[in-house]
């Protein structure tokens, strides 16, 4: 029971650490994007386009890595689907 | 280069492949078939919408005139798809609970279902759309001139105008024939969206393919195209940090509230989840989209002749190398490109035209004649239609007038920003309780005025809708109020100036009038079923019961819904209610139901007015305001304890319940008792009383028969004295007063003294015994087990039906426990009476043969539970047997 | 006077003390214990009354009184109810069934007597 309990309580608070993850990413995202404003002077560059293409590349892997652990987590157990797909 | 008329019919094909695609996949989905049609695969690629002609081509174009700021309009998107847990994810479930229709319906809806909200977002939407629907159109028509023969002809330039016309026309057949097939109930159109899905991949294969040409085919691999960049005019085109994050957040802005993207987003939505899929894998999309913009105007800009449109270096690059198919390809990406966002364009901004302008138009002239003369189904199908033609004769109109503008990213920038107005109100709406109408009504208003004054007006060009005078000196001459430099804000770039300023009135506007006013009851539950949707995904403001009848209500729902639909609504409302037929009691509930399942079909407001219309009252009831007497947040936690309370007051009540058949059952389990009692008590009394009567007036009476009546009284005061000892040992020991007297005996000991204590009864009864097995030491109280089996012993003696009567005492010690059983050779106790033998005066013969007052098998019973054991009868040994249970307690075989 | 009892009643001492006191005065005292066949005695004996107990195995005497005042020949039997329950509930039961006299054990021998003789008219 009481480990139970235990276990329970650790996998609530992986999925709210997990929501958390994906709360934070646009932020991340967000400043990583911005960093072309500070190099505006230089503005576009072959260095500067493969920058945002890494970041893009790696934000997008990030994400996929986070909604992967998302769903596997049960934390989209309650989504909701179209009314004709209900049961 | 391609003959013209081999591109017209490739052009056709393509479009009949779509046609194709879209009524194979609307057959499968209406056949309940086609799973594949809900993956997460097609929500991603339909999300591709939002890849216009104006970021096929025209992103090209924008990165040769201005650099890397093209990526920007990515950007703003991606961020908001990989941060979709924040704000998609709940646009999403609101938009599945509340069965949201349109953008228009959502902020009409979370304000109180109000319709002039909905009003407004939809001029909103149509003045914002249509000049890019007319982008759409242009560019379509421009990648066409591309490959028309220059010269006379049926397709000469000069035709433009009839090709934009034949395109729009198209657009807007396939539009109305896939758009408004039928009345959906979820406004979901799985044909559309699978053509969109087709034209997504079409459209990214087409521009990756040019990439992969210009990269690898021209420019000779990947170190050579980074040599070319550093060396192209591109290079160090600044970036204007103000443009740059303006572009940004105009974009993620543009990517929540445009009517399309609400459509594929939300509407069109099957399954939440797929939403996790598309949060990385629609940011993918763009990258792969955005990866060779640069590339291509790099090598456009070098190779094309000088005054070559940039705009459509996507076609002219592969058709001035030869690369026909290529070029075809491309075309096919642009026509993609167009086609999709009108598509959907036009369906999101029809449903909003038809279910906020037409249908509540309809409701106030029907008003006053009888209640939903006339098929409303046919109607807002009509209405739907002709939206679409009319959202699309707009778009024409706009591209006849504003022909000349070639640059293309101005326009699609400058709709961005008129539709974004409606930002504040959608992420203020579902994410803070205390936004009201009033606030939004004005955020909404100062905002897009100050869009159209501020940019959309001074777009037309100097004296097409204001004099330049105006642009430059300001109205009357006032200075502050120039529309490119309201307040003094010289020196911004005119679009960031426009977006600064009216966002921040709107958003200003909203928060200051939200705080100031008071939200009515509709708008407050609204608000925090949208807020709050994660807690709560149910419920609504409710009606209460009014004097609609179920026919009209049916009535109704069919002309909107269709027949079968609504009669299958009415038919699982009734029978959730337990009734039978199509016509369930109008509940609360029931309405509610209805009203949802209208509002997916009209809307929200409109739902609500057309139930309000039937139901005679659209005012809200006094249920209502007592639900929102307090703070809305309070008034949730309230409810639930109230369901929490009612919860525990029906658990109560059954409690009660229970407590009162048991009650009642003990009472008549007292009375049954007492009068039990009573005839115990009387009988022997009766005799004890004629006898001592008889004896009394004794005169001449034979001593023999002196003699036997006086042991018939004697016998007869016995019996009650067993009788009352009997009683007194067992109130004792049910009340749990009786005290043990634990000691260490051997079971041997107990059973001799039992069959001792009965051996003037016994007469003819054999009791055979196996010593040794008797042979157990136990930790009890032994007379008290004595007591048990001198019971069991004297009832084999008198109920014992055998020729020759035996008891044979068998004792089996297990596991910690002991058994001793009671076997005779009688005909046992018949099954039914099994069950009451151990209840308080259940004698089963006459009393005659008991001797008893039934209450020995009830103290065993009691003893037993006392000593920690148990007595039971055990079927199915040959005669009556009963078995003695008793743990075994420190005890060991001696 | 030879007149005839009939004495419905299970308890073996109840019964003889009844018999002794109806005797001893002259009556002929006949006795049945078991409640399923009693209605047939009666039928059978045709007493000048019948001594019922309430109580009685196999079938209650409230049964076995409302089958004699149903019957047309029997319905002007006067009838002595006996009960040992004693609870007004019986008393009204037993009114209502048609009980000529009723009387909560343990009755006195004078009262059976003089209720007997009362009933019968001796």
């Amino acid at each position: 029971m009481g480990r139970a309990t235990l276990f329970l309580a650790r996998e609530g608070y992986r999925r709210r650490r997990l929501a958390d993850m994906a709360r934070l990413l646009p932020l991340l995202g967000l400043a990583l994007f911005l960093v072309p404003v500070l190099d505006a002077e230089d503005g576009l560059t072959a260095a500067m386009l493969i920058y945002l293409f890494a970041v893009w590349g790696g934000l997008i892997a990030l994400s996929a890595l986070v909604a992967r652990l998302l769903c596997r987590s049960g934390a989209m157990d309650d989504a909701v689907r179209a009314p004709e797909d209900a049961p | 280069m391609i003959a013209f008329d081999l591109l017209v019919a490739i052009c056709l094909l393509y479009v009949a492949l779509l046609f194709g695609v879209a009524f194979l996949a609307d057959r499968r989905a209406a056949a309940g078939r086609g799973g594949w049609l809900r993956s997460p695969l097609i929500y991603t690629l339909s999300l591709s919408v939002y890849c216009t002609a104006w970021t096929f081509y025209g992103a090209v174009g924008y990165a040769a005139r201005s650099g890397l700021e093209f990526v920007t309009i990515y950007l703003g998107p991606t961020l908001i798809f990989i941060g979709w847990w924040w704000t998609l994810r709940k646009l999403v479930r609101i938009g599945r609970t509340q069965r949201i229709t349109s953008i228009a319906d959502l902020i009409s809806s979370r304000y109180g279902k109000s319709n002039a909200l909905g009003v407004i977002v939809t001029l909103i939407a149509v003045v914002g759309v249509t000049p890019y629907i007319a982008l759409q159109l242009q560019s379509v028509t421009l990648s066409f001139a591309v490959f028309a023969p220059s010269g006379a002809g049926p397709w000469a330039l000069t035709d433009l105008n009839s090709t934009a016309l034949t395109v729009a026309g198209g657009l807007a057949l396939f539009t109305i024939l896939f758009g408004t097939r039928n009345l959906d109930a979820n406004e979901r159109h799985h044909g559309v969206v699978i053509a969109i899905a087709v034209e997504a991949v079409v459209k990214l294969i087409a521009l990756l393919a040019v990439g992969v040409f210009v990269v690898w085919g021209l420019a000779g691999g990947v170190s050579a195209m980074i040599e070319r960049i550093e060396a192209s005019p591109l290079a160090g085109m600044p970036i204007q940090p103000g443009r740059w994050i303006g572009l940004t957040f105009l974009a993620a802005a543009a990517i929540l509230t445009l009517p399309r993207m609400f459509q594929v987003l939300v509407v069109e939505n099957e399954n939440e989840r797929h939403l996790a899929t598309a949060s990385w894998a629609f940011p993918a999309y763009l990258c792969l989209m955005s990866l060779f913009v640069v590339p291509i105007a790099v090598v456009g800009l070098a190779e094309m002749p000088a005054g070559a449109n940039p705009d459509l270096f996507v076609l002219t690059l592969p058709l001035a190398h030869g690369h026909d198919g290529l070029a075809a390809l491309a075309f096919l990406g642009g026509f993609s490109s167009a086609t999709s966002m009108v598509i959907v364009a036009s369906i999101a901004l029809s449903t909003m035209v038809s279910n906020h302008i037409v249908m509540p138009l309809f409701l106030s002239l029907t008003r006053t004649s009888a209640p939903m003369s006339g098929d409303v189904r046919m109607l807002v199908l009509r209405a739907r239609r002709f939206s679409i033609g009319g959202v699309l004769l707009l778009g024409y109109l706009y591209y006849r007038m504003s022909g000349g503008s070639e640059a293309l990213a101005a326009i699609g920038l400058i709709s961005f920003a008129g539709i974004a107005q409606v930002l504040p109100a959608l992420v203020g709406g579902i994410m803070w309780r205390g936004a009201t109408r009033l606030g939004a009504l004005a955020g909404l208003t100062l905002g897009f005025g100050l869009w159209a004054y501020t940019l959309l007006l001074p777009s037309f060009g100097g004296g097409a809708v204001m004099g330049p005078a105006l642009l430059a000196e300001g109205p009357w001459g006032i200075s502050w109020l120039r529309p490119q430099g309201l307040f003094g804000l010289d020196g911004l770039d005119p679009l960031v100036h426009a977006l600064v300023v009216s966002m921040a009135a709107n958003v200003l506007g909203f928060v200051t009038v939200s705080l100031m006013t008071f939200p009515d009851p509709i708008e407050r539950i609204q608000a925090a079923q949208f807020v709050n949707v994660f807690d709560h995904s149910s419920a609504g403001p409710g009606w209460r019961q009014g004097g609609a009848e179920a026919e009209d209500l049916l009535l109704m729902a069919q002309r909107i819904m269709g027949a079968d639909e609504a009669q299958a609504l009415f038919r699982r409302s009734a029978a959730d209610q337990g009734k039978q037929g199509f016509l369930p009691d109008i509940t609360p509930d029931f309405l509610q139901r209805l009203e949802r399942a209208l509002a997916g079909s009209v809307g929200a407001a409109t739902a609500h007015a057309m139930v309000g219309q039937i139901v005679g009252r659209s005012a809200v009831s006094v249920e209502d305001l007592m639900r929102v007497a307090d703070e809305t947040a309070q008034m949730m936690e309230y409810s639930s304890q109230l369901e929490a309370k009612s919860e525990e007051l029906a658990r109560t009540a059954r409690q009660l319940r229970e407590a009162n058949e048991k009650l009642t059952e003990l009472s008549v389990q007292k009375d049954a008792f007492l009068s039990q009692i009573s005839h115990e008590l009387r009988t022997p009394m009766t005799s004890i009383r004629a006898f001592s009567e008889i004896l009394m007036g004794a005169d001449g009476m034979r001593p023999e028969d002196m003699g036997r009546y006086s042991r018939i009284i004697h016998e007869e005061s016995l019996r009650l004295t067993r009788l009352l000892d009997d009683l007194l040992d067992l109130s004792v020991l049910e009340n749990g007063q009786v005290s043990l007297n634990l000691q260490e005996v051997t079971l041997a000991d107990l059973i001799d003294r039992a069959v001792a204590a009965t051996g003037s009864l016994q007469g003819g009864l054999t009791i055979r015994r196996d010593a040794a097995a008797e042979r157990v030491r136990l930790m009890t109280d032994g007379d008290r087990l004595s007591q048990v089996f001198i019971n069991l012993i004297s009832n084999a003696h008198k109920y014992c039906d055998a020729e020759g009567p035996e008891l044979t005492i068998r004792v089996r010690a297990a596991r910690g426990a002991v058994a001793v059983d009671f076997v005779d050779n009688g005909s046992g106790i018949p099954e039914r009476s099994q069950a009451i033998i151990f209840e308080k005066f259940s004698r089963l013969t006459d009393p005659r043969k008991a001797g008893g007052a039934g209450l020995g098998l009830a103290i065993c019973r009691e003893i037993m539970g006392r000593l920690g054991g148990s007595i039971v009868y055990l079927p199915g040994q040959g005669g009556a047997a009963f078995r003695v249970s008793l743990p075994q307690v420190r005890a060991e075989a001696a | 006077m030879g007149k005839r009892v009939l004495l419905i009643e299970d308890e073996p001492n109840i019964i003889e003390a009844i018999r002794f006191i109806l005797s001893r005065e002259g009556w002929r005292v006949d006795t049945h214990s078991d409640g399923t066949t009693a209605f047939d005695r009666v039928t059978a004996v045709r007493p000048d009354i019948v001594i019922l107990d309430v109580m009685l195995p196999g079938r209650s005497g409230f049964d076995i009184l409302r089958d004699i005042r149903a019957d047309a020949g029997l319905n002007g039997l006067p009838v002595l109810m006996l009960t040992a329950k004693g609870q007004v509930k019986d008393r009204e039961m037993a009114e209502r069934v048609g009980a000529s006299r009723f009387m909560a054990k343990p009755f006195s021998n004078t009262e059976v007597l003089a209720s007997v003789r009362e009933l019968t008219g001796a």
